[in-house]
């Protein structure tokens, strides 16, 4: 957890992936460090939006110094990212939080679950992951971006909430549907998909890695806004409130009350 | 040479430069960032004298040049906090001022009876906290149940003692002098004033709490106003907070009457303001021609 920085960064390109989904990438030096399942906080130019905005690294191009970020426009924050062009500058506070637990899945078959904008922090998983994976990724409709990247690290299954492309439903739908066991999963996505993926994993006896979000202010540890119940007294807070920005944004299901 | 040093209640500080309570941590998360051993003080989150496990999430909210916040004060009690971040602040040659929170006002004395025996440099006592329905803010918004958690507390405390007070009051220089007249070696102010943001879509309030306490540099010129007020109503020193993110912030403050400053929410926004602010009052001085930065203080009349 070593050398977090405020620095600035350079946008390499940026385009719309998606209504409303852009696809950001930045070169910076924080990239050197980043691990899958790890974000940054990007700070907006306009100063009566003070916070950054934690966004997830959806890929990491250490070789050429560069992140890559897939986020959603929320709020005027992320409005204002969306505008950005190549050779812009803007400010990130990183690398944060623990990330994806990748040597826990090696060899194992592995159930890689992305609900909507929580399916590009799964990208840098399947990547890095050593493992036989299904990858099942929930969307609103037949937008289904990054997909198809996804198809080079394993065997890609998709549901949509209005049923145009695959499973009609939620992730765990298509899981079902598509009858995919595994001995591991990893998933990000909105808190009704994680509810169900914490409760399928504690059934079928297996470990589930599921990486939450919550509204941040510092994103270093500091100020206690983002926390999250936890099954056991934590070594930090002694009242079983673990910080997502810190001990997370990445856990053990079985671990955190959801 | 410019002096920046500063003197509170007998304790000197090698500038006026602290951490606003609870937006800090205990300074290891900061760490990282800013070498501690160039800030006056570090001022720590509330402790209280078991665990409190704080209000639900979501806690923070943005609001126009601020924030919103309703931690509720969440802290592993003071038995965790002198083991382990008291212990991590020794190291550094920095003063530690330990933020007291209670629900009562024995909880209070019994963190300042704990204090006692440490190395902590002053107390803080947090009868300000919007974001807790027992205890804290219930002391500070009355003048006789400010003045008599004071004397309580006075009777008790080894270390120097600084009340802060709330901004969500008539009369802060009442206020001021409820805690001075108690025998409070020092104010500081201003904690955050209530806040609310409500959800227009989803027709619900952001935070859980409902309400929450705002902060960042929209308050910042209520905070100047409730500085001058304050000093203009009592001699004991204060410490000014309120919005501060650069030393032109500080200034001001110390200009309108305190005797040091603290940066909080702007750590959020920028993890390196307190160095900079410190860094900044040097440079300040050195063109302004100031030899002592106590020639500031409350030099605005």
């Amino acid at each position: 957890m070593a050398g977090k920085k405020k620095v600035f960064s350079k946008v390499v390109e940026q385009k719309e992936l998606a209504g409303g989904i852009f696809d950001l990438w930045l070169e910076t030096e924080l990239a050197a460090k980043a691990v899958c399942g790890q974000f940054v906080g990007v700070y907006p130019k306009d100063k009566s939006h003070l916070l950054p905005r934690p966004i997830s690294i959806c890929e990491i191009d250490q070789e050429k110094g560069r992140i890559r970020l897939v986020y959603r426009i929320q709020g005027e924050g992320t409005k204002e990212f969306s505008s950005l062009k190549t050779g812009d500058e803007i400010q990130i506070l990183g690398i944060l939080g623990n990330g994806f637990p990748v040597e826990a899945g090696k060899g194992k078959r592995a159930l890689l679950m992305g609900g909507g904008i929580g399916v590009p922090p799964i990208l840098q998983l399947a990547k890095e992951l050593e493992a036989e994976s299904h990858v099942v990724l929930g969307y609103r409709n037949e937008e289904l971006f990054l997909k198809e990247e996804f198809e080079n690290y394993g065997k890609v299954s998709v549901a949509t909430e209005d049923g145009s492309v695959g499973t009609k439903g939620n992730v765990m739908d298509a899981v079902k549907e598509n009858g995919i066991e595994a001995e591991i999963i990893y998933a990000c996505g909105p808190m009704p998909m994680l509810k169900a993926i914490k409760e399928y994993a504690a059934k079928a006896g297996i470990p589930a890695y599921i990486s939450l979000e919550e509204r941040m202010a510092c994103g270093v540890g500091a100020c206690l806004g983002c926390v999250c119940k936890t099954t056991k007294i934590d070594h930090h807070s002694h009242v079983d409130n673990a910080r997502i920005c810190t001990e997370g944004p990445v856990f053990l299901a079985e671990d955190i009350m959801i | 040479m410019r002096d920046t040093k500063i003197n509170i209640a007998g304790v000197t500080f090698k500038n006026p430069v602290m951490t606003a309570s609870g937006t800090f941590g205990s300074g290891m998360e900061y760490q990282e960032f800013v070498d501690l051993n160039q800030l006056g003080a570090v001022v720590t989150k509330g402790v209280a004298n078991v665990p409190w496990p704080g209000n639900p999430t979501p806690r923070v909210a943005e609001v126009y040049g601020g924030m919103l916040n309703a931690i509720g004060l969440q802290n592993p009690g003071i038995d965790v906090f002198m083991e382990r971040d008291l212990e991590f602040l020794e190291q550094f040659d920095t003063r530690v001022i330990v933020n007291v929170c209670g629900k009562t006002v024995e909880d209070y004395l019994e963190v300042v009876e704990k204090l006692g025996d440490t190395k902590v440099d002053m107390l803080e006592i947090n009868v300000s906290c919007p974001n807790v329905k027992e205890g804290a803010i219930a002391f500070g918004q009355r003048c006789d149940a400010l003045e008599q958690i004071t004397r309580e507390i006075k009777k008790k405390a080894k270390q120097p003692v600084i009340m802060k007070l709330s901004p969500n009051v008539t009369d802060i220089g009442e206020m001021a002098k409820a805690a001075e007249a108690a025998g409070a070696d020092a104010i500081s102010l201003i904690n955050t004033l209530t806040g609310m943001k409500i959800d227009i879509y989803r027709q619900k309030f952001v935070l859980a709490n409902k309400t929450g306490g705002m902060s960042g540099p929209a308050i910042k010129p209520i905070a100047v106003r409730m500085v001058y007020q304050a000093a203009q109503a009592v001699k004991i020193p204060i410490i000014g907070m309120g919005g501060i993110g650069t030393a032109e912030d500080a200034i001001e403050f110390m200009m309108a009457g305190a005797t040091a400053v603290a940066v909080g929410a702007m750590n959020f926004v920028n993890p390196y303001a307190t160095a900079e602010v410190v860094k900044g009052i040097q440079d300040f001085m050195e063109q302004q021609k100031i030899d002592r930065i106590t020639d500031i203080i409350g030099c605005v009349k």
